[in-house]
């Protein structure tokens, strides 16, 4: 099996004021021509291994490949092979569309002619034409992304990273985006996408890595993923705090995994929804308790890490900054996993 | 899993381990670069005007409001001072070097043309080529303000040249510096805020506008050797007479150390900052 991205045993730490282990030991591979998701929250290290991935940062250890050349020992040549759309929209606010994707094509070193040929391209592709000799200043959100995705692909490449590329969009250009990188996927573009959303990846990639403080903590398709969650998360809220501790230990009995409590809510994966629901609600009723809410949803982020973690991801800063002080959360964390019968390599 | 796949055919970018091609890509990465830099000035037109208005303002408020108090020990004020405003402009015009840096880092643009096929001292090149085109701009209209309220230099055109390349080679060598801040302030806010303390000492502790002799004794060799007020002597001596040599000698000097010292540092800060 030959593999067009590699990550093998990937560590780095940033040093500063609280030392950042951003990566402690990350491997994966992507085949040629499909999606790989790394799933994870801020401060994951999703950022930092796409930048170790793209040549933009040297890892402390461990090799990272990308079409079989190593990353570090042949950094032009993989710069040449590889497109990079980030989560911050990286395009120049003062010149136009076209002036964008003109500087990058100039900069891949393309012949003047296929400059202009594939900025005028691109711009119809991206529906941007009208919009494309207007300064970015002039451009939405779901736009500024679209010409990033866009520079992105001047030089044609095989091998893409897109970092949290719809993070902060509306529903609608998300949905636009996902379509463009669909239809990328389906011309044979090799794809790592990073994201918050379990929606996205489930959507777009059709293998995931879910990273969690720089180490890999669950790996398989989505499908897999999802099943080994329980499809469904039923929450239920509750009136008082004795109420929501018996909810609890009511509804152990129909969810595929412990329920958790926070505060007066309670929540559940569960594997078939309504079914789920009615034994629940019959339980509940049994011992005469009324709750306040009661909502069957689809899982997210933050419930695959509570499966896996058993505990909420946390908002933080960017992956690079995140200021994880020592090993705190790391050791909050092994409790939380004990106590939970949920072990973190089940999935690969 | 260790296989070596061909690189695609299908993929654009070409690549190339030769010296000449690579250098011939440096030079032409750098051009793109100044020129998306100069299409940047000519969008935000104000920040043009403001960075010519400040300069002209310096000359008519030393012109005629503390220009009658300023004794000069030979020819008129107004000779004496437009020198030392083409240099205090050239270098406050350095600044901007390190502030438009680090809006291309806090905007993420480093970060695309990190992992882009070009060289990478284009950036730099690129941005310090800007500030120099920029200053060069700016030293016209400062001659013309100049000659408007009377400013007449006794030497000739040649070596009126001389002292304008003087002194944007000696910006120029500064903006490397500017580079640096740039590269490591937290964002542009932060690089403005450590340039300007940097400059001011430099600029108004020198012979621009006060003739040394009259400053206190103790700031009176700061004042005359800082590399600064060398340049302002050495330009002034250009275009309007006096003895040159020995001046102009120790500002190509700073020019060379500084270039010397601060190419590569901002080059390493480019590569490592993280």
């Amino acid at each position: 099996m030959q593999y067009t991205i590699e990550a093998d045993g990937l560590k780095k730490t940033f040093a500063g004021k609280h030392e950042v282990r951003a990566l402690d030991g990350v491997s994966f591979a992507v085949a040629e021509g499909t999606v790989f998701g790394l799933l994870g929250p801020n401060g994951s290290g999703k950022t930092t291994a796409v930048r170790i991935l793209t040549t933009i940062l040297r890892p402390d250890s461990g090799t990272a490949r990308v079409l079989g050349y190593d990353v570090a020992k042949k950094a032009p040549l993989v710069r040449s092979l590889i497109g990079l759309a980030g989560q911050y929209a990286a395009v120049d606010e003062n010149l136009t569309g076209r002036e964008n994707l003109q500087m990058v094509g100039n900069l891949n070193h393309l012949p003047r002619s296929m400059v202009v040929a594939r900025a005028t391209e691109l711009l119809e592709q991206f529906n941007l034409t009208d919009a494309g000799d207007r300064p970015l200043k002039t451009y939405s959100g779901g736009m500024r992304r679209r010409l990033d995705l866009a520079a992105a692909l001047v030089a044609r490449p095989t091998v893409l990273f897109l970092d949290e590329p719809t993070t902060g969009l509306d529903p609608q250009s998300r949905n636009d985006l996902w379509e463009v990188i669909e239809s990328l996927v389906g011309g044979g573009t090799t794809v790592l996408l990073t994201t918050q959303y379990l929606e996205e990846a489930d959507r777009l990639a059709s293998n995931l890595a879910v990273l969690d403080h720089g180490h890999v903590i669950a790996e398989g398709t989505p499908t897999e993923l999802k099943s080994e969650l329980g499809a469904t998360v039923l929450e239920v809220g509750l009136d008082t705090l004795d109420h929501a501790r018996r909810t609890a230990e009511l509804l152990a009995a129909v969810g595929s995994h412990a329920p958790v409590t926070n505060g007066t809510v309670v929540e559940v994966t569960v594997d078939d929804g309504p079914t789920a629901a009615m034994a629940g609600l019959r339980a509940l009723d049994q011992e005469g308790i009324t709750p306040t809410s009661f909502t069957l949803r689809e899982p997210s982020l933050d419930d695959v890490f509570l499966a896996l973690t058993g505990r909420r991801t946390e908002g933080g800063d960017d992956d690079t900054e995140d200021p994880d002080p020592g090993g705190r959360r790391r050791s909050r964390r092994r409790a939380a996993t004990a106590a939970m019968p949920v072990a973190t390599g089940e999935l690969s | 899993m260790t296989t070596t796949i061909a690189a695609p055919t299908v993929s654009g970018a070409p690549h190339s381990d030769n010296v000449v091609v690579k250098l011939r890509w440096a030079l032409s990465d750098t051009l793109t670069i100044t020129k998306r830099n100069l299409l940047a000035i000519t969008r935000i037109p104000e920040q043009l005007f403001f960075s010519t208005v400040q300069p002209i303002m310096f000359v008519l408020l030393f012109r005629y409001v503390f220009g009658g108090a300023i004794h000069t020990s030979e020819g008129s004020y107004v000779n004496y001072l437009m020198p030392g405003i083409f240099v205090q402009t050239v270098v406050f015009g350095s600044v901007s070097t390190s502030i438009g840096l680090a809006e291309d880092l806090q905007k993420g643009l480093i970060e695309r043309f990190r992992a882009l096929p070009m060289a990478r001292s284009a950036v730099l090149a690129g941005r310090t080529t800007t500030d120099l085109i920029r200053n060069v701009f700016v030293v016209i209209i400062m001659t013309i303000v100049g000659f408007l309220v009377g400013f007449r230099p006794t030497t000739g055109v040649i070596p009126y040249i001389a002292g304008i390349l003087l002194i944007l080679a000696f910006a120029y060598a500064l903006s490397w510096g500017f580079a640096v801040i740039g590269l490591s302030a937290a964002n542009s806010e932060t690089a403005q805020v450590v340039s300007f303390p940097l400059v001011f000492p430099l600029t108004f502790i020198s012979s621009a506008f006060v003739p040394v002799d009259q400053m206190p004794g103790w700031l009176q060799g700061f004042a005359t050797y800082q590399p600064v007020s060398v340049t302002i002597t050495a330009c002034r001596a250009l275009m309007l007479g006096g003895s040159t040599a020995s001046w102009v000698i120790q500002s190509v000097a700073w020019t060379i150390g500084f270039l010397v010292v601060l190419v590569p540092l901002a080059v390493w800060r480019y590569r490592t900052r993280t």
